[in-house]
Formats: structure tokens, C-alpha cells, sequence
């Protein structure tokens, strides 16, 4: 199949200001299209032509995986936002937190801390496993927990195009400020 | 004793328009600073302290991503400040000319070997000119802060050219377009220090 970039929730300049239309418009307009575009051109005439993109990160290697889990990766990250995003969950996804990090400002801290111990480019992921118990996790480059078998609920983009127009080499600011964009609805319901 | 941050030899300004002050000052000032700072935070009190980064590389394996990180960190970025610089560009000459077109057949077959090593370096890393055991060029590149100096590399060697490929080297001024960096990047070659390097 063809895939395409997917149509953000919100216009460019809704994130401001934790992030930039001008970061918006590189990160999703250049970097999540030539992913897109990449893959499209390098699945053609493979065993993954016509495979959906979760079969696609899940069983590739290489420049196809590459592409196909910073797709992935990217969809997941920006649908994670919203204008009015912020504050706490609730329900299920908040017992859980506070069963597996003791509270949820603990957890945002441990959240925190893996995203800006990241060396190099990744991401940072909030994930339940085959027992659904919450873990955190580091991914580097393209990296994607579904590879071992982990359900991923939340995630930081931390390679440096995430964050470099807005913060420049202040990665903690960036992840501070994160927090602020998240909408709980969307990461409860992956829950 | 600890490592420090080496002064440029040049303004911050001094390579634009290829390499932007913006750029510079905060790859330089910030950057390598906390390349240094952790280094040395790494190693204080350690069996390590005191050894050259050299001796730390050659077994990076046993020792923690801190030093490996920190390490390849100050020293990649303290061979860059010196292989690029004002008034670079051009072509070498001399022997290393001579082994250039030796073992990449021409100038431009290599540049265009080692810009392909930078482009298609996925995530962070370096793309490195490497001098090997048999004195042979060879074109490589490494991951995040390693380098062929490290018993870690799958290319071994004495680096000699070196182009930092992380984002924060170019977003700034090239955003998503790393080709048109790395095609910056070749005007700001100080060939004269890359032949001093050869020459070892």
C-alpha cells in the first residue's frame, strides 16, 4: 500500500508556545513526509508492498524499517497533542501510573529522565508489557517498543530536529514543557 | 589532570556564511563544554583518571557509555575545530593527494565516498577520513560520539578528516537538509591540518 502522511489534530502554530510553528513545519511538513516518502519508495517491489505499517516495523530491517518506524514513531508522537493538553489522567490509566512509579509526579520524573538520558537520537516511550504493567523505555533512532512485544502508550522525541529551533542543546527545557501539550483522553484510550 | 575545552583558533563567526556563528558559538560553548564537564565527572577518582583520551579508547568497551560518550565526545569534536576552519576549502596536496587518489582512484571519488558516508549515517554520528594500521585511506563512519580510535569501531585507524553528521551541527542554519551542510561543509576544509595529520 501507499502510505501518506497523516493530517495533524491541530494547525501548525497550535503548539506554540512550548512548540514552534516554525519546528512544526520541518518536523511534520520535511522530516515525517520524506519518512513517509521513503518508505513508499522503498517497499515497491518487496515481500512489504502491500503489508500495513505495523507488520512493516515489526518485521523489517534496515532502511525499510528505518522509514516505516519513524512513521510510525511520528504519527504516535504528534496525535499524542493537543492545544489544550496537560494536566494528569485519570481512571485506569492513573491507577496504573501510580502502581508502577508510586505517583504520577514520579513518574513524570522518571519519564523525564530517560528522555534526557538518551544519548544521541531516540525516543523515549511509556509502554505496557505482556502483563499489563506500565515500564519506561529508550529507543534509539528509530527504535519501537511493539519490536518486543511492549504496547506503547506514550513517547519524547528526542533526536535534536525535535527540539534544536525551539531549545537548541537545552533538551531538559523541552521536556519540561512536553508535558504541557499531552492529552490524557488519547494516551487513556491506547491504555 | 582534567580535560579542558580547547579554544578555537578562530571567531565564531569566521566560517559563515557554510558554518553560522549561532551554529559555532553554541556547538563550541555548549555542546562540547558539557562533553568536557561530563567527562570528567565520568572518570574523577576512577582508575581512569589521569590517562590520555587514547588509552582510554583502546579499551572503551569495559569501561561506561559515560566515558565512551563524553570521551569520543571532547575528542571528536576537538579534531573537528582543527580540520575545519577559515580560508579552508579546495584540495590537498602532496602525499596526501597523492594517497587520495591512490585509494579513492580521484578527489572527487572520495568526496563523494565520504558525503555518502555522512549523508546516510541514520540518527547522530560522524563521518571520518581514516588512516589504517597499513596506512591505507579508508572512508567510514560511526555512531553517536564513537570513533575508529575505539576498539569498539568496525573501521580502525587515525582519524584525520572528521564531519560531525548530529543535527546540532546543521539544523540550525540547514534544518532537514543535511546534503546541502555536508556540500557546505567541504569550504571550510583546513587541508593543511588534515596532511599534518597524514603524515602523523
Amino acid at each position: 500500500m501507499t502510505f501518506k502522511l497523516p493530517e495533524l489534530p491541530y494547525t501548525l502554530d497550535a503548539l506554540e508556545p512550548v512548540i514552534s510553528k516554525k519546528t512544526l513545519e520541518f518536523h511534520y511538513g520535511k522530516h515525517h513526509q520524506t519518512y513517509v516518502d521513503k518508505l513508499n519508495g522503498l517497499i515497491k517491489g518487496t515481500e512489504f508492498e502491500n503489508a500495513d505499517l505495523d507488520t512493516i516495523v515489526k518485521s523489517s530491517q534496515g532502511g525499510i524499517f528505518n522509514n516505516a518506524a519513524q512513521v510510525w514513531n511520528h504519527t504516535f508522537y504528534f496525535s499524542s497533542f493537543s492545544p489544550k493538553g496537560g494536566g494528569e489522567p485519570s481512571g485506569e490509566l492513573a491507577s496504573a501510573i501510580n502502581s508502577a512509579f508510586g505517583s504520577f509526579a514520579q513518574f513524570k520524573v522518571k519519564f523525564a529522565d530517560a528522555a534526557a538520558t538518551l544519548f544521541g537520537s531516540g525516543w523515549a516511550w511509556l509502554v505496557k508489557n505482556k502483563d499489563g504493567k506500565l515500564e519506561i523505555v529508550q529507543e534509539s533512532n528509530a527504535g519501537n517498543p511493539m519490536c518486543k512485544g511492549l504496547t506503547p502508550l506514550l513517547t519524547c522525541d528526542v533526536w535534536e530536529h525535535a527540539y534544536y529551533l525551539d531549545y537548541q542543546n537545552k533538551r531538559p527545557e523541552y521536556i519540561e514543557k512536553f508535558w504541557d501539550l499531552i492529552d490524557w483522553k488519547v494516551i487513556e484510550s491506547r491504555f | 589532570m582534567a580535560f579542558e575545552l580547547p579554544k578555537l583558533d578562530y571567531d565564531y563567526k569566521a566560517l559563515e556564511p557554510h558554518i553560522d556563528a549561532a551554529t559555532m558559538e553554541i556547538h563550541h560553548s555548549k555542546h562540547h563544554a558539557a562533553y568536557v564537564n561530563n567527562l570528567n565527572a565520568a572518570i574523577e577518582g576512577t582508575a581512569e583518571a589521569g590517562k590520555t583520551l587514547e588509552e582510554l579508547f583502546k579499551g572503551i568497551s569495559k569501561l561506561s557509555p559515560a566515558v565512551r560518550n563524553n570521551g569520543g565526545g571532547h575528542y571528536n569534536h576537538t579534531l573537528f575545530w582543527k580540520v575545519i576552519g577559515p580560508n579552508g576549502g579546495g584540495q590537498p596536496a602532496g602525499d596526501l593527494l597523492a594517497a587520495i587518489e591512490k585509494d579513492f582512484g580521484s578527489f572527487d571519488k572520495f568526496k563523494e565516498e565520504f558525503s555518502k558516508a555522512g549523508a546516510t549515517r541514520f540518527g547522530s554520528g560522524w563521518a571520518w577520513l581514516v588512516k589504517d594500521a597499513s596506512g591505507k585511506l579508508v572512508v567510514t563512519s560511526t555512531q553517536n560520539q564513537d570513533n575508529p580510535l575505539m576498539d569498539v569501531a568496525e573501521v580502525k585507524g587515525t582519524p584525520i578528516l572528521g564531519m560531525d553528521v548530529w543535527e546540532h551541527a546543521y539544523y540550525l542554519k540547514y534544518q532537514n537538509r543535511r546534503p546541502d551542510y555536508i556540500q557546505a561543509f567541504w569550504n571550510v576544509v583546513n587541508w593543511d591540518e588534515v596532511a599534518s595529520r597524514f603524515k602523523g
